[in-house]
């Protein structure tokens, strides 16, 4: 079954939480036991309503301060396919979860409160699922019921909204606008009786007519090597499957390819998942292949069609998001994995701070802090085979790893 | 030949995270308890070595409370698969004194089990554990991360988490550091169900409805057995039934079941209402007991 991954954006008080419970028990995913513990805590806090956040907020810390402090995913189907929800806490501070949320996700939703309209935040929670090219983003305008349902309201935020998209670059997105109450359940699942003049679909409905074929954007066939598989048994003394998963395109056999950095040429000779062999694998697949050449592959490596080589560079820019108290500064010294791939980088130059709210200005910096975005040029001790984030979402994203305490320390994504 | 290869998406993600595993880490192993999520891992690292051999071996912890259809399981299994097994017993660290037997109405050992893992974990030096938790079992599992680094103490500090971006595992440890490692931690109940019945898996019997002694306490089914605690009021009687989870039999409520077949038993599951941790008795301890025992390193 197809799998949809959906990040959630929104301030705190939203009602992310609210929505995603909303949507669990419209869609009778919640179980007996989870709508009963619901219940209880929603009783004994006193409430006259079911607070549907319950369902989703887990840690204790959590419960004693009702609000959410990590990525919490959340699963339910239909009978059309399944979903992740990934419950993303809307503070200034935990860019670092949003990013994280994002960057495994294929479809954002970003919550307004209708009373409060577009506000900074928002600016900044559409700015991070630009940057992570999230190609189909919801914007729901929430808490309807505490505006009369009001037409007039709705279309003003839509419009604020709009505003902001014209100064995003990123032309191929999808965008859809949507009313709803996540707590009284208006066209969360079920059409809202209160907003007739309403004409488009609800929350679910779209999810559910979403093409997974379109919400993708495509990039080249890319093979990075995870594993060699040598048996070393009777019946396969001289196999050597080179285990990876397919980004971008199909990769076929007898496509004529080249492996990177050695730059050999060679043809794919067999494809095999499991005890099966196939003509072809799309994206996503992990498969492992064989090629028609004795040629030396080790973890790290890339397997590529000859006539779509990536760049092959050792020094590069890319905008940076960082997730680490300590802060990232010139000469410094990271491993940067790339996919599957390592190698030592250091800071040769932060160029300026990127404001996540559109104006454009850009600040002069020397480090950057916890949950800032920079531009930061990059010199490695060895090439890596990328492309540009923009055409790539998989090979032109990296992470850096702090070589002390072995955290990751923040995401890249290459210009 | 087949033509185009068509994927299952979590089963190529979990076949990405077993090959990412034996890639970066010296020495890992696969937590196996006999139950269905672990049977699944079996089945999703052989695919993903295929032709070559699981490369780690398998390990169970085993409290002596199981039940014995699922030590007989495992056997046959390993057996089979000409798999590597290690046991070790929670019985052993009872009477090496590092743990003590509770006692009473809700005794279990499935708390003393983590004592014995982490013990295991020091003996072998692992450095990755492979286990099959899934992240809508219980909402603190939810915020667990595909690769979780645990400390010396084999403590969760969930506060602290590493990032997980795109499919990027950042496998980096300190000495003495480890990793539990999820390969499933994106598939529902029902995902597994539906995989075992597609990859016809064998899988113990308990998981079908069978005839049972057992008794009702605070609305679950308990197993009428030597090593479930009871009153003397408790009544004992036959139903049938079956176990949606092979824990610890102090610790796993039965369902009423006539599902005899894994068809039969996805149908339930597909429209059952009860969460499938509803019948572990452990976590009805306190709303936070699995935040609680997963700090202390249990699995
Ligand atoms: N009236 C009304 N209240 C809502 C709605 N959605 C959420 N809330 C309330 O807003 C508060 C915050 O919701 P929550 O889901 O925890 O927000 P989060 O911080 O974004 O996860 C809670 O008290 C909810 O009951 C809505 O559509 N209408
Ligand atoms: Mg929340």
């Amino acid at each position: 079954m197809e799998v949809l991954k959906i990040a959630t954006a929104g301030s705190v008080d939203d009602g992310k939480s609210t929505l995603i419970g909303r949507l669990l028990y419209d869609t009778k995913s919640l179980t007996d036991d989870k709508l009963e513990a619901i219940e209880k805590s929603s009783k004994k806090k006193g409430y006259d309503y079911l607070d549907f956040s319950l369902a989703t907020d887990g840690l204790v810390a959590e419960r004693e301060q009702g609000i959410t402090i990590d990525v919490a995913h959340i699963y339910f189907s239909t009978k059309t396919r399944s979903y992740i929800i990934a419950d993303t806490p809307g503070h200034v501070e935990y860019t670092r979860n949003m990013v994280t949320g994002a960057s495994t996700s294929q479809v954002a939703i970003i919550l307004i409160d209708a009373r409060h309209g577009v506000i900074e935040q928002t600016y900044r929670h559409f700015f991070i699922n630009n940057l992570l090219r999230i190609k189909s983003v919801i914007v729901a305008v929430n808490k309807m019921d505490l505006v009369n349902f009001s037409e007039e309201r709705y279309n003003e935020i839509k419009a604020d909204f709009e505003k902001l998209v014209e100064k995003s670059d990123y032309e191929d997105q999808n965008i859809t606008y949507i009313p709803v109450s996540a707590l009284k359940g208006d066209n969360v699942v079920e059409k809202s009786d209160a907003m007739p003049w309403f004409g488009g679909q609800t929350l679910l409905e779209y999810l559910e007519k979403l093409d997974t074929v379109n919400i993708y954007n495509r990039g080249r066939m890319r093979f990075p090597v995870q594993y060699v598989i040598r048996p070393k048994t009777e019946e396969f003394h001289d196999f050597r499957g080179y285990a990876g998963k397919v980004y971008g395109g199909d990769i076929n056999v007898g496509d004529e390819v080249m492996v990177l950095p050695s730059e050999t040429r060679t043809k794919v000779k067999e494809i095999y998942f499991n005890d099966k062999k196939y003509q072809s694998a799309a994206r996503r697949s992990s498969i492992s292949i064989t090629l028609e050449n004795n040629v030396n592959v080790s973890r790290g490596d890339m397997i590529v069609k000859v006539n779509e080589l990536p760049r092959i560079e050792k020094a590069f820019t890319a905008k940076v998001c960082w997730m680490c108290s300590k802060p990232l500064v010139a000469g410094s010294k990271y491993v940067l994995q790339h996919g599957v791939n390592k190698v030592l980088a250091k800071v040769s130059e932060i160029h300026h701070k990127i404001e996540t709210d559109f104006s454009g200005v850009d600040t002069l910096v020397s480090s950057l802090q916890i949950n800032d975005i920079a531009a930061v040029s990059f010199q490695l001790n060895k090439p890596i085979f990328f492309d540009a984030f923009k055409e790539h979402r998989t090979n032109g994203a990296f992470i850096l790893i702090d070589p002390q305490t072995n955290n990751t320390s923040g995401v890249g994504f290459i210009e | 030949m087949t033509e185009k290869l068509l994927i299952n998406a979590l089963e190529n993600e979990a076949i990405y995270i077993f090959r990412e595993v034996a890639a970066q880490f010296e020495k890992p192993v696969l937590l196996f308890s006999g139950g269905k999520d672990s049977i699944t891992l079996v089945r999703l690292a052989q695919k993903a070595f295929y032709p070559a051999k699981i490369p780690f071996p398998l390990m169970h912890i085993d409290t002596g409370h199981n039940f014995p259809e699922t030590i007989e399981f495992r056997d046959k299994l390993v057996a089979e698969l000409g798999l590597e097994l290690i046991v070790r017993n929670v019985q052993d660290s009872i009477d090496q004194g590092k743990v003590k037997e509770e006692s009473g109405r809700y005794s279990s050992r499935n708390v003393l089990q983590t004592t014995t893992l982490l013990d295991a974990i020091e003996e072998f030096k692992f450095d990755a554990c492979i286990g099959g938790a899934r992240r809508d079992e219980e909402k603190a599992r939810a915020k667990e991360r595909i690769f979780s680094v645990r400390d010396d103490f084999g403590q969760w500090d969930e506060k602290n988490q590493r990032p997980e971006l795109f499919d990027m595992l950042n496998g980096q440890i300190q000495l003495g550091q480890n990793v539990r490692v999820f390969p499933i931690s994106n598939w529902t109940e029902l995902d597994v169900w539906t995989y075992i019945e597609n990859e016809d898996l064998e899988i113990p019997s308990i998981y079908f409805a069978h005839k049972r002694d057992i008794f009702m306490r605070d609305g679950l089914i308990w197993s009428a057995s030597e090593h479930v605690f009871k009153d003397d009021e408790e009544e004992v009687e036959e139903r049938m039934v079956r176990f949606r989870t092979v824990g610890d039999m102090s610790c796993t409520a039965a369902v009423d079941s006539y599902a005899a077949t894994i068809r039969e038993v996805v149908a339930e599951i597909r429209d059952s209402s009860i969460s499938e941790r509803g019948a572990r008795i452990d976590d009805k301890r306190s709303e936070a007991a699995m935040e609680k025992r997963k700090q202390q390193g249990y699995f």
